[in-house]
């Protein structure tokens, strides 16, 4: 538990600044509009607190000076009796501020961390291409842990603590002018000691991030690449490594430690100085009949007290510091253009028929490279289009466009006639189903995954589906059937059952047009024709896309497209394209090069 | 809104308090460091104790007599007191951190090679945030109590006596007076640490939860998108979200309730010292100067309480982490070495199955139910089989990342349990189905199972696995970063990056599982015959899982697998003649009457 305003507290935290503070700063306090009300309150308890912190020493040193050096009993207790009041009264105000703070900013970060989520849900799939989820991850962990920090620990203490400061410094001040300044001395030097181990331990603090990320990132692989590590014999060089880096973040640490253990006591020795200070030159005063023994023991509680706020306000500084600039990039992502808006007045698509055509399309991730050109097709409703072609050359890309999950650079897609950027990507989306090129699956029940599109759907539409594709005879073989809870990213099935969990999603959300990206890659051909029989029923009527490399998936395609290099170089059916000899014969004579046994099967069946 | 009241407990649990005292064991390695701590830590408690004395002397000989050489005496005192004290400070919080820093890389050092160690069934129930949070909070949490934690507590304690013998010394009556405000704030403390201590964990939980909704959210984009999950999504992130702000709300509802009350109860002291002080006064039973020192005093009493308060709290946690870090360094290794195994001295590549039957640990039917085969040294075989009919696990079973359930594994005649580990592993070459890929450069990713290759080795590995085309058209080549999980790579450009980095280590068996599904025909025929060259100069054994028909025809051994078993095996033009469920098969690639929509 790092106390706020610890050396450690302050270098931990990176400097970093934002770049327009001002801007950050007011939407920072726009976001606490909601909130005046209790904040203003909490201002009064604070004032308070404040003021009582300030005013007890004043009273002891009033009870010695006066009660207890005239010996009057009476006037003692009534002292005593104020002095009590003032501490409750501090004590009730500390409660209510903290509650009142604390809880505001508490609100506040709830209320910002769900909007930065139904943001992400919001932004286009192109603003995750560029940023690595790790990445994105911890850095919205971090920022919005900064004003975290910020909102529990620097404004609910040191709100009360920079008061409680001015009123020390005033109440001193009143006291004795001259004892007040001679102590007052005693801060800038704190100031600068305090700078100058931050400044050091900062260094350190940065060379103890970097190896724990190192560590960090060792520890990620090698629990993620266990299977690797011990199918290639690796663990004994990765646990070396590991020990390697390792032992650096404990010496880094150590070396850390160094500085910041120096530091409290430095202050500590200081805080002795200022006590010395006060005796010194106080006596001395005192000596001379300038100054009473009361006020003596009052200013030696008030630089007691002091020392604490001053260093809490340098924390602070800092921390408030990363928190602007974590503020900076929060409010980055919750201004990122989300998904190109619903065009004004765009429709809601009613049931279509599922005719889709590409019109001249031409599209690239960025700017620099285009990835398809020219790309032009028409899909009658019911139909099975297929895409095929090498590697990279575009097929993922041309289904992607369909569910709008990146906007054409040029031409149009449409369905039913409707051009894609008319209707609303809700009802658009209603019509589609997709089954990704790696299958994702949550790490929920197997039922709730299939029923991800459709979560009303009951138990025996969620068995239709499983059966659809083949997998209802499996799961039910599983001790739990289809409650049964998948680990991370599917465990426990094979990766061909991956793919037919995330079909038998796709079955269900009852979709018009289905996209079928490398959906079989994985699944044994008998399964395929097997679950191709089911389809064909299932969604008669229905128009598909289908990507596959394997060419014996897609045969009985109404047309088969082959892209090369972002364009369509060759359309037509199977028998069509082998007949003309082209780009598709080659690549079907590659993968059934009629060698001798194939001939003998194509005979014997 | 009533946030679900925590299941409390109020024993604690005996497993926690063995944790946290075998963590404390650790400290047993770091013993000159904690010593010393220890040792600082004491003369600093009396150091701080002297301080006020040296104030006393300084209000009743000094300035009470107005002797200015007193004074003098005493500023120069209490300096010279601040200064030791401040070496001595500096000595314990830098021994102990470095002892805690120790115990954490034992710690972490154990934990690693566990992980390293642990079985692939171990893996496939464990989840990766789950093991990472042991590595680093959990270690954390541990080191801090276990570092300044402990020697904290020794030091409060020392503390907290020493002071009351000050107190009682100066002044019986008044040492009665403030410890009588020590009782209150000992009950506002426990209060406090019962309320809180668990209270710190949920939040905990609650923020794991939170994270492990959005990564998944992110993660599943495609899928959230497209099934219009984003509500949904939202729907369960503002649940955890709502649990998690109203924890916290309680946490501060914990410490407003507590802290300014402390401060109550101490600053009541104050109170009671200087009205019984002052009367004592009156009554000459006591000087101005005691009482000031009493009152400077009366915070060193304050202190050590407010910190054992917030060990006590720091203590259920530590615990709570200490147990989940035993745990895992306890949890037993089922694949180990057999005490007497062999190595395995260089690979013919015959492999056999002798009626193997396999169960996943946790499943009720096993999976594989009597599987036996024998392969001849240089032969490639095929094996197939519908989705989930075992490929994957027959070939997991032979460099031994399962055990069998019964009967045997051999290569070259030697039960795989009776050999080493280290000798048989480095000897298979494996791609798995579901290829990883490391952060790093193209080479170090090729090189990963031969660290030490160099740069033509590795080119020519690329070659054959017909990946050096797409590498050399990268913007840095070989030297090209590519991300965790290959981010930046096709599907087919990954598993050919697989199959280099397996061909690399020169494996006498080599075990490709569906290695070239998402790869276009064309150059999975490359692939193919850059193999079967490797393979048959060098007469190396080859297992190969793969779907498609041009990839298992030109297989010694074809293995048809249905349900766990062995249905046929022989070459394809055997089984074209024999097998039914071959043929059947082979007619789903051939004639493609798949029927589809
Ligand atoms: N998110 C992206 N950002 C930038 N470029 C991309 C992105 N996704 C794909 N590309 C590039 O666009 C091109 C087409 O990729 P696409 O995924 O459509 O190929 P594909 O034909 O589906 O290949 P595969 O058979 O491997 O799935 C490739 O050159 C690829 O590198
Ligand atoms: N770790 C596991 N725990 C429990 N069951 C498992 C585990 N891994 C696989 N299974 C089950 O064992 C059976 C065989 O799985 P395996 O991965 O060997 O299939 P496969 O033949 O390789 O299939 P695919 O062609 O889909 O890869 C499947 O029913 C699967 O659900
Ligand atoms: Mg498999």
């Amino acid at each position: 538990m790092r106390r706020p305003g610890s050396l450690e507290s302050m270098a931990e935290t990176e400097v970093q600044r934002a770049r327009d503070r001002a801007g950050v700063t007011r939407r920072l306090l726009l976001e606490l509009r909601p909130f005046v009300r209790p904040l203003v309150a909490a201002l009064g308890f604070v004032t308070i607190s404040a003021v009582g912190q300030s005013v007890a020493p004043w009273l002891v040193g009033h009870a010695i000076d006066h009660d207890i050096a005239h010996g009057d009993g009476r006037a003692l207790a009534i002292t005593m009796t104020v002095l009590l009041l003032v501490y409750v009264a501090s004590a009730f105000s500390q409660r209510a501020q903290s509650r009142l703070i604390g809880g505001t900013g508490q609100r506040v970060l709830a209320n910002l961390r769900v909007r930065l989520f139904s943001q992400l849900q919001a932004l286009p799939i192109s603003y995750f291409d560029t940023r690595p989820l790790g990445d994105l991850m911890s850095r919205l962990q971090g920022d919005v842990d900064t004003l975290n920090q910020l909102f529990a620990q620097g404004l609910t203490q040191l709100l009360g603590q920079l008061l409680a400061l001015v009123g020390i410094l005033v109440a001193m001040l009143v006291l004795d002018w001259k004892l007040a300044l001679a102590s007052f001395t005693i801060i800038p030097v704190m100031l600068g000691v305090t700078a100058f181990f931050a400044a050091r331990a900062r260094a350190a603090y940065r060379k103890t991030r970097e190896t724990t990320g190192k560590v960090s990132a060792d520890l990620q692989e090698g629990i993620v690449g266990i299977r690797e590590a011990q199918a290639f014999n690796r663990t004994a060089e990765n646990l070396a490594r590991f020990r390697e880096r390792n032992a650096a973040n404990r010496d880094a640490n150590v070396s850390a430690t160094g500085i910041t253990s120096a530091f409290s006591p430095a202050i500590d020795v200081l805080s002795t100085v200022g006590t010395a200070l006060v005796i010194g030159f106080g006596g001395w005063l005192m000596l001379n009949g300038e100054l009473s023994l009361g006020t003596l023991v009052a200013f030696l509680i008030y630089v007691q007290q002091f020392f604490r706020p001053v260093q809490l306000a340098a924390s602070v500084y800092t921390l408030a510091q990363s928190a602007l600039a974590g503020s900076e990039r929060l409010f980055a992502v919750l201004d990122a253009q989300v998904e190109v808006k619903d065009a004004a007045g765009a429709t809601v698509l009613g049931q279509v028929e599922g005719r889709l055509t590409f019109e001249h399309v031409s599209f690239a991730y960025d700017a620099t490279r285009p990835v398809l050109s020219d790309v032009s097709f028409e899909a009658p409703a019911g139909s099975m289009v297929a895409l095929v072609g090498r590697t990279g050359a575009g097929k993922t890309t041309i289904a992607n466009l369909v569910p709008r999950f990146y906007e054409v650079t040029q031409g149009r897609v449409l369905l039913d006639g409707h051009d894609l950027t008319t209707v609303t990507r809700s009802s658009l989306r209603a019509q589609l189903a997709l089954v990704p090129q790696e299958p994702f699956l949550f790490s929920t029940s197997l039922a709730e995954n299939i029923a991800y599109g459709r979560p009303d759907a009951t138990r025996e539409q969620v068995e239709g589906a499983a059966r659809t594709v083949g997998l209802h005879d499996f799961i039910v073989t599983l001790p739990k059937g289809y409650d049964t809870v998948l680990g991370e990213g599917g465990g426990l099935l094979s990766q061909g059952q991956r793919q037919l969990v995330a079909f038998a999603r796709a079955v269900l959300a009852d979709p018009r047009v289905l996209i079928l990206d490398e959906a079989t890659a994985n699944i044994d051909t008998r399964t395929e024709a097997l679950i191709q029989k089911a389809l064909s029923t299932l969604l008669a009527g229905r128009t598909s896309l289908v990507i596959a490399h394997r060419l014996s998936t897609i045969r009985s395609a109404t047309l088969i497209l082959v892209v090369d290099g972002g364009r369509i170089v060759e359309r037509g059916t199977h028998d069509e394209l082998l007949a003309k000899g082209g780009r598709y014969a080659e690549l079907h004579g590659q993968q059934f090069a009629d060698g001798p046994a194939a001939q003998r099967v194509r005979a014997s069946t | 809104m009533a946030p679900p009241e925590p299941a409390r407990d109020r024993r604690p649990d005996p497993r926690s308090r063995q944790a946290v005292l075998r963590a404390v064991k650790y400290l047993g390695q770091h013993r000159l460091d904690t010593a010393g701590a220890l040792i600082s830590l004491l003369l600093v408690a009396a150091a701080n104790l002297a301080a006020p004395q040296v104030v006393r002397v300084a209000v009743d000989r000094g300035l009470a007599v107005r002797d200015w050489s007193v004074v003098e005496l005493a500023v120069a005192g209490l300096l010279a007191i601040a200064v030791v004290r401040g070496l001595l400070t500096f000595l314990q919080g830098f021994l102990a951190e470095r002892a805690s820093q120790g115990v954490a890389f034992d710690l972490r050092d154990g934990l690693y090679a566990r992980i390293q160690k642990l079985s692939f069934s171990y893996y496939d129930q464990a989840q990766t945030g789950n093991l990472l949070t042991r590595l680093t909070n959990d270690v954390e949490q541990v080191r801090t109590f276990v570092g300044s934690g402990v020697v904290q507590l020794a030091a409060s304690l020392a503390m907290l006596l020493g002071t009351i013998v000050v107190l009682v010394r100066i002044n019986a009556v008044l040492a009665l007076a403030a410890l009588g405000t020590v009782v209150p704030i000992f009950f506002v403390l426990r209060r406090f640490v019962k309320r809180v201590g668990p209270l710190f964990g949920q939040v905990q939980q609650s923020l794991g939860k939170l994270n492990t909704q959005l990564q998944e959210s992110l993660q599943g984009l495609k899928v959230v998108r497209a099934f219009r999950g984003e509500a949904r999504e939202l729907a369960a992130y503002s649940a955890i979200n709502d649990t998690l702000r109203d924890q916290n709300l309680e946490s501060i509802k914990a410490i407003s309730n507590s802290f300014p009350f402390v401060n109550l109860f101490a600053n009541l002291g104050t109170v009671a010292v200087v009205g019984v002080g002052g009367v004592q006064i009156f009554r000459d039973q006591l000087t101005l100067g005691e009482l000031v020192a009493f009152n400077s005093s009366m915070a060193f009493l304050l202190m050590p309480l407010i910190s054992i308060g917030f060990l006590a709290a720091q203590i259920s946690r530590a615990g709570a982490s200490a147990v989940r870090v035993f745990e895992l360094l306890d949890t037993p290794l089922e694949l180990t070495d057999a005490p007497n195994a062999r190595v395995l001295p260089p690979l013919q590549g015959k492999v056999e199955f002798r009626d193997v039957v396999f169960r996943y640990a946790g499943a009720e039917a096993p999976i594989l139910k009597g599987i036996s085969f024998t392969i001849e040294p240089g032969q490639t075989v095929a094996l197939l089989g519908a989705t989930g009919s075992g490929k994957s696990t027959i070939i997991n079973l032979i460099p031994r990342f399962y055990d069998v359930t019964s009967g045997a594994v051999l290569v070259d005649g030697q039960d795989v349990r009776e050999l080493t580990l280290a000798s048989l592993r480095s000897q298979v070459g494996i791609v798995l189905q579901e290829a990883l890929l490391f952060s790093g450069t193209v080479k170090s990713n090729i090189a990963w199972g031969r660290p030490d290759a160099t740069l033509e080795q590795v080119k020519a590995a690329a070659v054959a696995a017909q990946a050096a085309g797409f590498i050399e058209a990268l913007p840095q080549g070989y030297d090209t970063l590519i991300g965790e999980k290959g981010v930046g790579l096709s599907g087919g450009q990954r598993q050919r990056l697989a199959i280099a980095r397996a061909l690399l280590t020169d494996p006498r068996l080599l075990i490709l599982d569906d290695s070239t599904s998402a790869v276009d025909a064309e150059t999975e025929r490359a692939i193919q015959r850059a193999l079967d060259a490797l393979m048959r100069d060098t007469k190396k054994t080859a297992f190969v899982i793969a779907q498609r028909l041009s990839t298992v025809r030109d297989a010694d051994l074809i293995l048809l697998l249905d349900q766990g078993r062995i249905v046929a095996q022989g070459t394809h033009a055997e089984l074209t003649a024999t097998s039914s469920l071959y043929n059947e098969i082979l007619g789903t690639q051939l004639k493609g009457e798949g029927g589809a929509p």
